[in-house]
């Protein structure tokens, strides 16, 4: 291929041994409310590190520090061993930190393969620098049958591709373009089982290759499934920091729905049937 | 553990329901293919019932009204794919030739130093538009509808405010007139018959247009902004430079039709072009622009102005009653939309 397409240089994944992005105690509060206190999390290479919280338990303010949007009021944020701050999104995307959010940012209209390299188009070297779009073609097949999405053709309109095709799209795209840690906003909320499973699937095999991957989530079914690493967040807090070795999905799920406050529930529900 | 899956296994599985278009359903997909069964349909009717409209000259009449409403066409098809409107399209014409000609005429420049300063004009009032609607997230459609009304009366109020009446002086005695008409409202002999030379600028406009839109960065980015601004922005898409630009463009070819105006009839009548933003919209619409924006072709919009051209004239060549070209082309429109909807649909089932 002729064509090149910027992205950044890294070393290779450092075997596991330095996380690559480690939360020290970060923290942040906007004015006098505090949407987040003490999070301590690390993301190693080749693993997932699951997410979890409910609405409003702060993972949303959680990636945004990660992604580089604002920066923590406390705490530190190390890359690679090295304490950081981010001031953009485009500084934390330099380091290979990239971020699926919820809608993917995708244009639904648009072939699969011009969205795959929108804003980032292989042109021809010469003059009218017209883009390469066969080269773009090739390439977006690939990388996709790279992480197992065989898509017949990549000229159809991303809009009629399925969820999670979809998220996989913009996941092969983040990676493509030279990201070593994945943040995965909610990327199975919207899908149903099957959907599901293909981005799990995914998640799994963007793990397999070695990049660290933060996956945002409020299904512990799903967390449990692909995660190697869980914390539970509640209310801005960290409830829980363990291994895949340490929790079951029993009580992985018991811990996110609030333990005996969803026993009380339940009792309380069944309690107005019967009534 | 029982709810573990086994994700070694990645093996595709391809969706039995997933077949490959064929090549008929991949030409019907394209976006200007109603607007093209239309216009072939329209040129039978015509050709058969006005005996008239067979002579190559004809067709040369026909060329050259669809070429004044192609060039405009052109630029605001491809705004509308980037997601605006511009409204003021229709007034901006005649502001950029009122321009052109008061500035050189009264200042006694050369005209085409008058050109030249119309030309920054017309590009201003696109970057106007263009900036007011990103800055403030208002739509398009109501800012450019302040233009056009800012505009209408700016066009009559200076003119009558500087000659005293309503229409600019004659300009074909300045100098730089024999030169600008050539470049602007000349003829050009092709094949023995006499055509117009914006027809050629139209053929070359829609053709420069469909190479930006499907070969090149901007045009990719063009569909992008249309088609969700949002993602746009969040894949690093300069989303104010590409909308304003196209603002601006729309700008350059009111500018340029403008010149057509003044080079061709010498002297300008300051209240026209009003309600010419609409048919500007509809060629466009007809050829298969999207009002939602992100999707739609250049050689569409030619389409449509053609299919406007073609009535326009069509009616004259049979004889009938002109006023029926309005009743004509609001079933135009309709028809277009309605095909274009259902060859969209029958695209998608795949």
């Amino acid at each position: 291929m002729t064509a090149t397409v910027e992205r950044p240089e890294h070393d290779a994944p450092s075997g596991g041994k330095v996380p690559l992005v480690e939360l020290k105690n970060i923290g942040k509060s906007y004015g006098n409310i505090t949407a987040l206190k003490d999070i301590s999390l690390r993301v190693h290479a080749g693993e997932v590190t699951g997410i979890l919280g409910d609405n409003g338990a702060g993972k949303s303010t959680l990636i945004k520090i990660i992604a580089g949007y604002h920066p923590q009021t406390e705490g530190d944020l190390l890359v690679d061993g090295e304490s950081t701050n981010f001031s953009s999104p485009k500084d934390a995307l330099a380091k290979g930190i990239a971020t699926v959010y919820q809608n993917l940012a995708v244009v639904p209209l648009m072939p699969v393969w011009r969205n795959f390299f929108l804003g980032q188009e292989i042109r021809k070297k010469m003059f009218p620098f017209p883009l390469d779009s066969n080269a773009m073609r090739a390439t977006t097949l690939t990388e996709l049958a790279k992480m197992g999405i065989e898509l017949p053709d990549v000229d159809v309109p991303i809009g009629s591709l399925s969820g999670g095709q979809k998220q996989c799209v913009a996941i092969a795209r983040a990676v493509f373009f030279g990201a070593r840690v994945l943040i995965l906003d909610e990327p199975t909320a919207a899908l149903g089982v099957k959907q599901s499973g293909v981005v799990l699937k995914y998640i799994t095999a963007a793990k397999e290759a070695g990049f660290g991957v933060v996956f945002i989530t409020h299904n512990p079914h799903h967390a449990h499934m692909v995660g190697d690493h869980f914390v539970l967040l509640n209310r801005g807090g960290q409830k829980l920091d363990c291994t895949y070795d340490e929790i079951d999905l029993e009580h992985l799920t018991q811990e996110m729905a609030g333990g005996d406050e969803l026993e009380a529930l339940s009792h309380e529900l069944r309690g107005a049937k019967g009534a | 553990m029982s709810t573990k899956v086994d994700l070694s296994e990645r093996k595709v599985v391809h969706d039995e329901r997933v077949k490959e278009r064929n090549r008929v359903q991949r030409l019907l997909i394209r976006p200007e293919m109603g607007a093209l069964i239309g216009a072939v349909a329209i040129f039978i009717f015509f050709f058969i019932v006005a005996p008239p409209f067979r002579t190559p000259e004809a067709l040369a009449t026909v060329l050259y009204g669809s070429s004044t409403i192609g060039i405009m066409a052109c630029a605001v098809a491809l705004l509308m794919i980037g997601g605006e409107f511009d409204l003021s399209a229709g007034v901006a014409v005649t502001t950029g030739s009122l321009g052109a000609s008061m500035l050189a005429y009264n200042l006694h420049l050369n005209l085409w130093l008058g050109a030249a300063l119309a030309l920054v004009l017309s590009l201003s009032i696109g970057f106007f538009n263009g900036y007011l609607v990103m800055r403030t997230k208002i739509p398009s459609f109501l800012i450019t509808l302040g233009t056009l009304l800012m505009l209408t009366g700016a066009n009559i109020a200076v003119t009558k405010l500087i000659s005293g009446t309503v229409a600019t002086p004659s300009v074909n005695d300045m100098a730089g007139w024999d030169s600008a008409k050539a470049v602007f409202a000349s003829n050009v002999p092709v094949f023995g018959v006499q055509v117009r030379i914006t027809v050629l600028w139209w053929l070359l406009f829609t053709i420069v247009a469909t190479y930006v839109l499907f070969k090149t960065r901007v045009g990719n980015w063009i569909f992008a902004v249309g088609g969700d601004e949002e993602s746009a922005r969040a894949v690093g898409v300069p989303v104010t430079k590409v909308k304003v630009g196209l603002f601006m463009l729309v700008g350059f070819a009111a500018w340029f039709s403008g010149m057509h105006l003044l080079f061709s009839f010498n002297t300008v009548q300051s209240g026209q072009g009003l309600s010419n933003e609409f048919i500007y919209i509809i060629a466009a619409v007809i050829g298969g622009c999207l009002l939602t924006g992100g999707y739609g072709t250049a050689i569409g919009a030619a389409i449509g102005a053609f299919i406007f051209g073609m009535v326009q004239q069509g009616i004259v060549y049979a004889g009938w009653e002109p006023d029926w070209f309005k009743f004509f082309m609001g079933v135009m429109l309709l028809f277009a939309v309605i095909a274009n909807n259902a060859f969209r649909n029958y695209a998608a089932k795949r």
